[in-house]
């Protein structure tokens, strides 16, 4: 086990700057997750972590060893590859041999460990094929069996399941948990999929245009988003915005559909929204609470269309010209051009700063802080 | 972007790339220097003093009715050789096209003569048509045709062409049934059930789609007649009768090698490099096009 | 095909056969030849084997009809050019690739085009300088003046290239962390993969180094030099004109065998290799 210490990293393409500075602390044993749309610079940088790519600025530390000027093979880190990169014309076997033998492993000592490891991973009867005869699954636990082999204090994990069907990547998600948990090795994990992120993650890293958008646990992500984008990206469906305008000097909010409410959030005080023209509303489609009370709640949803579930019920609909989907539950249907009244609970309703997409802090907010991204 | 990882090494890749270059340099780039430099050269008649005549070998060449001559007479062989071939090699492509069963065994036979050289080529087809024992020679002449190719250049140049040629078939089958194999099936079916023919369905459909093949070919066998040829040529008739099989290639082996007139050779030479450059181009062109597709 | 009428296939089978006729017609002719005495091939024209093929082919692998050499030490000679050829080009085209592929170092772009540039200068149109050239360095009639200024290919290069871009990144990320060195990776992962693509070459190189014709025309001064494919010539272009026909037709089986047995024996490492060039 080891800690992973990333401190003001930048990547550059020639001109183009791609990573603007990032620093991430990883704990020893701790399972971190990259999220992020395509782009976002998250693959990057595991892949500097893993020595595949020049670190432009700043230091990377594993196990408290500065490692910006070692080969991937001095950095003692394995990784697994979204196309798993198993060597094909070698067996199962060669395959997860081939790194201990590169380090000059004996005979006795590789078949052990190889074969420990395929007891774990439940391949031990798959060691005489080449990668060509095996399935997906399979494939995905024999890039995991080269990694396990070797010990190594990180381990990377590059979208190992974006090239699964639905079900396998269900049942690999949980199986990776379960290594991690048997293992403990310090972990980095890439990917795109929000559900693998929430589901793997102690912490997670939501990543933008080659910035950390926010660092921290799923709950605090989830719900103390950073900014818009972070609030955006976690999430399915996504989080609710509205446009509205800052009214009485800060303690009322005029909506897209003209109707003026008083600030729905609580423990913010006015002040902090004086001097702002607008801000923008988020709240999540589960946190949207209907009110029986014709005149009650804040949002008054005209509905579009609404989506049974089985569990629960989409309504979509517009508030203004803004789009806002409630999540309500149980299976009911909703006649489209009614109006719909909503309330949400103060803690969970969130202001954004209309410009910068930051969350507006409601310092009295009972959840916990979120940890910022950069500045630690 | 180029992301592709990188080994590190300051000096394995030059210590890889030193034996290709080191032959490159000193077997091809040396002589093309030289080429280039004998060109601007002549000699005096006993070979002791060499002097700088700028263009003059060119200009001679420019006004020399032989290289002319030797010119046109490359041009009508290469079109000779290009058109049986291509045109052969197409319509075996397509009768095997046509074939479900038993295809593999009729494409091993037309394609293995790609294995013999031309040289060997060259005096197998001499074999049939010399004067005094040759089948083909003697039916010829029972039919009342006189054929005597070491006296008539015109039937020499005949055996030439037939002999390069008949080589080349297997090459350009093989390329026009790749092309023809990945025609999607789909295509001849739906111009089938428009109500084409055949032969209609051929020229409209099939040959259009075949002409990117058809382009490549047309240079590829465009070299090999101007430059491959060489052995055909001296195996079978030396350039003769007369000059009447001589092509470019071989005028300058027999200029060098014969006349030791190096300036007219290396001058020819730089010619023929000019124009294989066009042609490569040409191909390179087509090729790059080929990419974005 | 579309069509089912039972005359278009047969007129398709006839034009294949047709065909066949056209490239085995002379091959029998040689084969029929190469099986008589001289003195039948210049009475008749014999339409069926004859009974001294054995002894025409022991006199040309012996001492050949010139009395000069046997085709078994000119056989000798092109299978070592052929096979100097074809190895040495796959070597120093595949390590070439290799650098130019996995490695970024200063001037990587020229070089490759220093390499690109024998595409488009083949022996036959500076035949003369690279005699010279040859010549200087005391290489005339010897196995390496005959393979050596053969060997530089921007072909195979290019292939190799081709294919090494095809292989998955992460290959070498995965055999870089795994611990392999370039080199390493070169022989226990990019050479084994190159499998195919190393059949399919040595069958294209191994026809042209056997069928090379010029080059070992200019270089070999000694009859114990010679190669098959050009020696042949020796037997037809006689100064009395009586040709020993037998002789030389059996000189050309023995010469297109080889790489006939190569091209029919791996035909479709053959094709693919064919095919593959253009690329």
């Amino acid at each position: 086990m080891a800690n992973v210490a990333i401190r003001n990293i930048r990547k550059s393409y020639g001109k183009t700057q791609v990573i603007h500075g990032i620093d991430l602390k990883v704990e020893p044993g701790e399972f971190i997750v990259l999220v992020g749309p395509s782009g976002c610079g998250k693959s990057t940088l595991l892949r500097m972590i893993a020595g595949l790519e020049e670190i432009t600025s700043g230091e990377i530390q594993i196990a408290g060893r500065r490692v910006n000027e070692l080969e991937p093979r001095e950095r003692d880190i394995a990784m697994v590859f979204q196309n798993y990169a198993l060597y094909p014309h070698m067996t199962v076997y060669n395959n997860m041999a081939y790194g201990l033998r590169n380090r000059g492993y004996k005979k006795d000592v590789v078949d052990q460990e190889v074969r420990r490891a395929a007891e774990t991973l439940q391949i031990g009867d798959l060691l005489d094929r080449r990668p060509g005869q095996l399935s997906g699954g399979q494939r995905q636990r024999v890039a995991m069996g080269r990694c396990i082999v070797r010990h190594p204090s990180v381990f990377l994990f590059d979208e190992p399941l974006s090239n699964l069907d639905a079900k396998l990547r269900v049942q690999m998600r949980l199986e990776i948990r379960k290594l991690h948990q048997s293992q403990g090795v310090t972990s980095v994990y890439v990917t795109h999929d929000q559900v693998e992120a929430m589901t793997l993650a102690d912490r997670l890293v939501v990543m933008n245009a080659g910035v950390a958008e926010q660092i921290g646990t799923p709950l605090e992500v989830y719900d103390r988003p950073a900014s818009t984008f972070v609030a955006d990206f976690i999430g399915s469906p996504s989080m609710n915005f509205l446009n509205a305008q800052v009214i009485e000097h800060g303690k009322a909010l005029h909506l897209p559909d003209g109707r003026d409410v008083p600030l729905p959030v609580q423990g913010l005080d006015p002040e902090a929204l004086e001097n702002m023209a607008s801000v923008t509303v988020g709240v999540r489609p589960e946190n949207l609470k209907p009110i029986e009370d014709k005149g009650g709640g804040w949002l008054r949803l005209k509905v579009l269309m609404s989506e049974t579930l089985g569990a629960d019920t989409l309504v979509h609909g517009t508030v203004g010209d803004a789009q806002v989907t409630a999540r309500l539950p149980g299976a009911a249907t909703y006649a489209p051009d009614s109006l719909l009244a909503f309330g949400s609970k103060p803690e969970h309703t969130l202001l954004f700063d209309a410009g910068t997409g930051k969350r507006i802090d409601a310092s009295a907010s009972p959840a916990p802080a979120a940890t910022l991204a950069t500045g630690q | 972007m180029d992301t592709r990882v990188h080994f590190k090494s300051w000096w394995l890749p030059y210590a890889l790339l030193l034996p290709q270059v080191a032959v490159t340099l000193v077997f091809f780039i040396w002589p093309s220097v030289q080429a280039l430099h004998q060109s601007v050269l002549a000699q005096d008649v006993f070979g002791i003093t060499t002097r700088f005549v700028w263009f003059d070998n060119f200009i001679d060449l420019w006004y020399s009715r032989e290289y002319l001559r030797s010119f046109s007479r490359t041009l009508l062989f290469s079109f000779s050789v290009t058109f049986i071939a291509m045109s052969l090699g197409l319509l075996f492509a397509v009768l095997v096209d046509r074939i479900l069963k038993g295809s593999s065994g009729y494409k091993l036979l037309l394609t293995w003569p790609y294995a013999v050289a031309p040289a060997v080529a060259g005096v197998l087809w001499l074999f049939m048509f010399n004067t005094s024992t040759g089948v083909l020679a003697l039916t010829l002449r029972s039919m009342g045709i006189d054929w005597d190719h070491v006296i008539r250049g015109d039937q020499a140049m005949l055996l030439v062409i037939l002999a390069s040629a008949w080589r080349q078939i297997a090459y350009n089958f093989l390329f026009f049934l790749a092309g023809l194999q990945a025609i999607p099936r789909s295509l001849k079916e739906a111009a089938a059930i428009d109500g084409a023919g055949p032969v209609k369905r051929f020229w409209t459909i099939i040959f259009p789609l075949l002409a990117p093949t058809t382009f490549f070919l047309l240079v590829i066998n465009i070299v090999y007649a101007f430059f491959e040829t060489f052995g055909v040529i001296h195996a079978v008739t030396r350039g003769g009768p007369g000059q009447a099989t001589e092509i470019l290639v071989y005028k300058v082996y027999r200029d060098g090698f014969v006349g030791m007139d190096f300036g007219a050779s290396a001058a020819q030479s730089v010619i023929l490099m000019i124009l294989v450059i066009g042609l490569t181009a040409i191909q390179f062109k087509y090729l790059e096009r080929r990419v974005h597709y | 095909m579309v069509e089912r009428q039972p005359w278009l296939k047969g007129l398709t089978h006839l034009g294949l056969v047709l065909g066949i006729a056209l490239t085995m017609f002379p091959i029998y002719i040689a084969l029929v030849a190469s099986t008589h005495d001289l003195g039948t091939l210049y009475s008749t024209v014999p339409a069926w084997f004859g009974n001294q093929g054995l002894q025409n082919y022991a006199l040309a692998l012996g001492q050949g009809a010139d009395a000069g050499v046997g085709v078994a030490r000119m056989l000798f000679n092109s299978t070592v050019m052929a096979l100097g050829i074809t190895f040495g080009k796959i070597a120093i085209s595949i390590v070439s690739a290799f650098a130019i592929v996995y490695f970024r170092f200063p001037f990587r772009m020229m070089f490759f085009w220093l390499i690109f540039v024998t595409l488009m200068l083949p022996v036959e149109v500076r035949i003369v300088p690279t005699f010279q050239v040859v010549a200087h360095l005391g290489m005339l009639n010897s196995y390496v003046g005959l393979t050596l200024p053969l060997i530089a290919s921007a072909t195979a290069t290019f292939l190799f290239r081709q294919f090494f871009l095809t292989v998955p990144r992460e290959l070498a990320e995965s055999a870089r962390i795994d611990g392999a060195g370039p080199m390493k990776f070169f022989f226990t992962i990019l050479l084994p993969l190159s499998r195919t693509n190393l059949a399919a070459l040595f069958v294209i190189l191994f026809i042209y180094g056997w069928n090379q014709y010029l080059w070992p025309l200019l270089i070999t001064r000694d009859d114990e030099m010679v190669t098959v494919v050009m020696g042949i010539q020796r037997l037809v272009n006689v100064p009395d004109g009586v040709v020993a026909w037998n002789i030389a037709m059996a000189t050309a089986i023995l010469a297109l065998l080889p790489p006939a047995v190569v091209v029919i024996v791996m035909q479709r490492q053959f094709v693919k290799g064919l095919v593959e060039q253009e690329k």
